[in-house]
């Protein structure tokens, strides 16, 4: 649970860049395939050599203007490339090709909830700059380090920064609104957004202002944060240790901090006072780029419904309770397979019961994600339709789930090989209930005399005898009436 | 006429007429190199081992196929600066004394394919960066005219080569005059074209805005050939233009009844050495007498293009050149410490003191605080000088201008960088404006060195142009002389 400063309010914005999932990087053909052998997806142009030079990769803006309208911002209709210069091992032409003060997308926003609360964070703006190489240190740090190895394969791989306006007011809100980012942006299919491969990195600007004021306090910068939940307890600290610093008389340094997320602290990097100066200027290697209005609607007409509005949908079209919606939300392909499923199997609830309980869990079980489901929804809505139909009982529908995420195998097939058939042949059922009313007198006697309960024991035998394969209610009835013909 | 005399034009009938082969071409050049380039010291690298591959190669061309390109088997000299692969490139600086580039620039790529030998790379200013190749940090360059001048620069060893014929023509590189004013000071003809004419592909930049690759022949017929093969777009340079290009070759004419030529009063009234004026001025008496019109045009803004020059120019180099870090390639200093220490000193190391000089003001022009002031300043400047040129090509279809305000001066005879800059005068606006511009001789002064002049035309006006010099140059004739040099005794 959060701890809340009374006396003083929590002001944080994020800065976020996440890795476009086009196939080539954004200057040259090079590939951007993750987990190549190092120094492998390089040519003269990624590596900056003499003489080479810059060509846009237009599915980069393309991506870039996609993630802008998700995220509900304005396309602007020209944008240009501007460089900054700085001196770094990994960046092969010392400077990054970014923009400026001409992005692509402005003035968005992203709306959520937590605990039925609605919050909105604006998005100041959304622009294309490239990435840079990877360095490999021998130590901590390349200043700690023995030496330092770059592998240029991330190097020219198109990426977008998204700024938030400073709307954020507490470490869960920083973590709930980036898994919302990160949700939206997969929707988009602009980016995968794996932290852990570094294709999604959030760094976090917070400072604290006497409650009620409207001036802001001096900001720290945190970066280092490799997890939705670093980022929390990354800004939990750092808020408590502003707080301490303010409520002591203290004055907070506009500074960098490090996140060490073993030590579960922050660490001071460098001030901003000695920030490095940029020299941002436009890229005279590239023309600006006129962002024709045709284009970004032909763009936001292939947009997908996006999570929030799906949300909202899940509710009202197939009446499942908010909880189950935002579930089966959270990843497009979880979302797509519920309502495909739905269409061959009507009954909303119940599909998203077994998707929430029975799939999640195999999912898991399995370690794989919504992107790879190992069975179709038809094949779903088969196994459910004969779950309805009294072909199989639940629990054994359960086992044949599983099944069929094992072998692939559809669920007609399975109960058929493996004989699970709920026995439901009235006939057949009196024979075994009349064996079980002679083989157990007893309890039958115990019945007639008005305790009506034993019947669950009968029950049970008729099960027992047709190895849990009767169905239970058919067999309740049939003992019931052949009881009160003995009554 | 020896083989080295002759212009492309004439090697290319000879070659056609099988009186001669490319590698009988390609190796009496190289027997001219090794005559008299110890004089000149024109050349940093030359290619002996691959010009004579690709000269064997033209020769089987011509035998195999009937329709080769017009050049087949002419060979050609580059500048230092344009990335030729296996082949060291080098910017005439340490920094890049050992670098070889694993690719070759787009026009290298054209040239090959039309089966011209590539005979060497030249010298010049150290990353292009001066007037005079005296920047260079590798080798002096001499002016064939007089070995104790400079050949100019940046392209002064192109210049000095076809100049003292140890190539037919070349290629060089002109970010504010670097081709035009060596052409000029070393009596040949060279060419600038319109930005995006030509692939920047493969040009190791210096100000990526403003640099453009252009040729550096005998004859303005040659410019036009050499022109056919180079021109073009390239989907590798984002800043090429996507146009069809029409035969500059077969467009040439001597008609230049129908044209009007400009005399920029700004130009015409700045500091000209009186011989260069009286030269110049006679030349457009001649445009007159073959029933040209000439009318006085005004580029109110040129006089402050200088300072906008250096301060885009310089600004655009000091990103451009911040890859030399020697991380990847490159001089890279034996320094103990950390990775930034290594930086510090490879630069300091790798880097000449113009090239220092001119990163130390474009790091100023850019820092955040200077920006408005002076880079945007700048530009502002750049766009109403672009502006003067089109209204004054409502008013003329050429302007006619000095090249440069005096003939090639000594060694050592410009002390101050300032001075240095100053000597771009008239070449600069015209990068600026992004334009087309060949310079061309128009006589000796009373020391006998080459005077040039400047046609400049409107955007993409290259057909036009090339017209204009060409009738000039067939009115104005050759030059009473040629550059004379020792010749050693084997010859």
């Amino acid at each position: 649970m959060t701890k809340t400063a009374t006396a003083w309010e929590t002001v944080i914005g994020l800065e976020i860049h996440a890795e476009l999932l086009t196939d080539a990087k954004i200057w040259c053909g090079c590939s951007t395939q993750f987990g190549n052998e190092q120094n492998t997806n390089v040519c003269p142009i990624c590596l900056g050599l003499p003489g080479t030079l810059p060509v846009l990769n237009q599915k980069a803006v393309e991506y870039t203007i996609r993630a802008g309208l998700a995220l509900g911002c304005e396309i602007a209709a020209f944008s240009k490339f501007d460089r900054k210069n700085y001196f770094y091992p990994d960046l092969p032409k010392a400077h990054q090709v970014s923009q400026d003060d001409q992005p692509f997308c402005v003035n968005g926003q992203v709306e959520f909830e937590i605990d039925g609360k609605t919050y909105r964070v604006g998005i100041n703006r959304v622009h294309l700059e490239e990435e840079a190489g990877k360095s490999v240190h021998s130590g901590d740090n390349i200043l700690g380090s023995e030496f330092t190895l770059i592998d240029y394969n991330r190097a020219g791989v198109p990426l977008i920064e998204i700024v938030t306006e400073p709307d954020i007011r507490s470490p869960e809100e920083a973590r709930v609104f980036l898994e919302n980012l990160r949700t939206i942006l997969r929707y988009a299919g602009v980016s995968d957004c794996k932290m852990e491969e570094g294709s999604l990195r959030c760094d976090a600007n917070i400072s604290l202002r006497p409650r009620g004021s409207t001036e802001f306090g001096a900001k720290v910068e945190i970066k280092n944060m490799n997890s939705f939940r670093s980022v929390q307890r990354a800004l939990e600290y750092e808020m408590l240790r502003q707080q301490e610093v303010l409520e002591s008389g203290g004055v907070v340094q506009r500074e960098t901090r490090h996140w060490d997320d073993a030590k579960g602290r922050t660490v001071a990097m460098r001030t901003k006072e000695e920030a490095d100066d940029y020299r941002y200027f436009p890229d005279p290697d590239l023309p600006p780029v006129i962002v024709e209005r045709e284009w970004v609607e032909a763009i936001r007409a292939e947009l997908p419904e996006l999570p929030q509005a799906r949300r909202r949908r899940f509710v009202e079209e197939y009446g499942l309770p908010a909880y189950d919606a935002s579930i089966l939300t959270t990843e497009k392909s979880l979302a797509d397979f519920y309502e495909a499923t739905v269409a061959e199997f009507a009954e909303p609830k119940t599909v998203s019961n077994w998707i929430m309980g029975e799939v999640l869990r195999l999912l898991n079980e399995t370690g794989r994600t919504p992107d790879d489901i190992p069975i179709e929804p038809n094949a779903l809505a088969e196994l459910l339709t004969l779950v309805k139909k009294g072909t199989i009982g639940a629990n054994v529908g359960k086992e044949v789930l599983e099944e069929m995420f094992k072998s692939g195998k559809r669920a007609a097939d399975i109960v058929k090989e493996r004989g699970l058939e709920q026995i439901s042949d009235t006939e057949q059922l009196k024979e075994i209930v009349a064996e079980v009313i002679a083989e157990n007198p007893g309890p039958v006697q115990q019945y007639l005399g008005g305790k009506e309960t034993v019947i669950k024991f009968l029950v049970g035998q008729v099960m027992k005898k047709t190895r849990g394969q009767a169905n239970p209610t058919l067999a309740n009835e049939l003992l019931e009436a052949a009881l009160k013909e003995l009554s | 006429m020896k083989i080295h005399e002759m212009s492309a034009r004439e090697l290319a009938s000879a070659l056609t007429a099988g009186e001669v082969s490319a590698v009988e071409v390609t190796q009496a050049f190289f027997d001219r190199i090794d005559a008299v380039d110890d004089q000149v010291g024109a050349y940093l690298t030359l290619m002996r081992e691959t010009a004579l591959q690709q000269a064997e190669e033209a020769d089987a061309r011509r035998k195999r196929d009937d329709d080769v390109p017009p050049l087949l088997g002419v060979p050609i000299a580059l500048k230092d600066n344009l990335c030729t692969n296996g082949v060291r490139t080098t910017c005439a600086s340490k920094m890049l004394e050992q670098f070889v580039p694993p690719y070759d620039a787009t026009v290298v790529t054209r040239l090959k394919e039309a089966g011209m030998p590539i005979l060497g790379k030249t010298n010049m200013d150290e990353f292009a960066l001066g007037s005079s190749t005296e920047y260079s940090a590798l080798k002096k360059t001499r002016n064939p005219w007089n070995l104790e001048r400079v050949p100019g620069g940046s392209s002064g060893g192109s210049a000095a080569a076809v100049s003292a014929s140890l190539a037919p023509f070349a290629l060089g590189t002109d970010t504010g005059g670097s081709i035009r004013q060596p052409a000029a000071y070393c009596g040949i003809v060279g060419m600038k074209p319109t930005y995006g004419l030509v692939s920047r592909f493969g040009l190791v930049a210096a100000a990526p805005s403003l640099d453009q690759i252009g040729t550096m022949t005998k004859d303005v017929a040659d410019t036009a050939l050499l022109l056919n093969v180079i021109a073009g777009y390239d989907p590798y340079d984002s800043t090429s233009v996507n146009r069809e290009v029409p035969d500059y070759f077969a467009s040439l004419e001597t008609d230049v009844s129908t044209l009007r030529f400009g005399m920029p009063a700004e130009f015409f009234s700045a500091d000209i050495h009186p011989e260069v004026r009286t030269a110049v001025e006679s030349a457009i008496k001649r445009l007159e007498a073959l029933g040209a019109e000439v009318v006085e045009v005004n580029l109110p803004h040129s006089t402050y293009a200088l300072s906008a020059y250096y301060v885009i120019a310089s600004g655009e180099l000091s990103s451009s050149l911040g890859r030399y870090d020697g991380v990847r390639y490159g001089h890279r200093a034996d320094v103990e410490g950390d990775v930034f220490t290594m930086f510090r000193h490879s630069r300091s190391e790798g880097f000449g003191p113009e090239v220092k000089r001119r990163i130390l003001l474009g790091t100023y022009v850019l820092l955040s605080g200077n920006y408005r002031d002076y880079y945007l300043q700048a530009m502002k400047v750049r766009a109403l000088i672009a502006k003067d040129f089109e209204q004054a090509f409502e008013q003329c279809d050429v302007i006619v201008a000095p090249a440069a305000a005096n003939v090639a001066f000594p060694f050592d005879g410009v002390v101050d960088p300032a001075e240095m800059h100053a000597l771009d005068l008239f070449t600069v606006p015209v990068n600026l404006a992004g334009l087309p511009a060949i310079s061309l001789p128009c006589g000796l002064n009373s020391e006998g060195m080459p005077i040039g002049l400047q046609l400049i035309g409107p955007a993409f006006g290259e057909v036009q142009l090339l017209q204009a010099a060409y009738a000039l140059e067939q009115e104005i004739g050759p030059l009473p002389k040629q550059p004379q040099l020792e010749v050693k005794s084997n010859d």
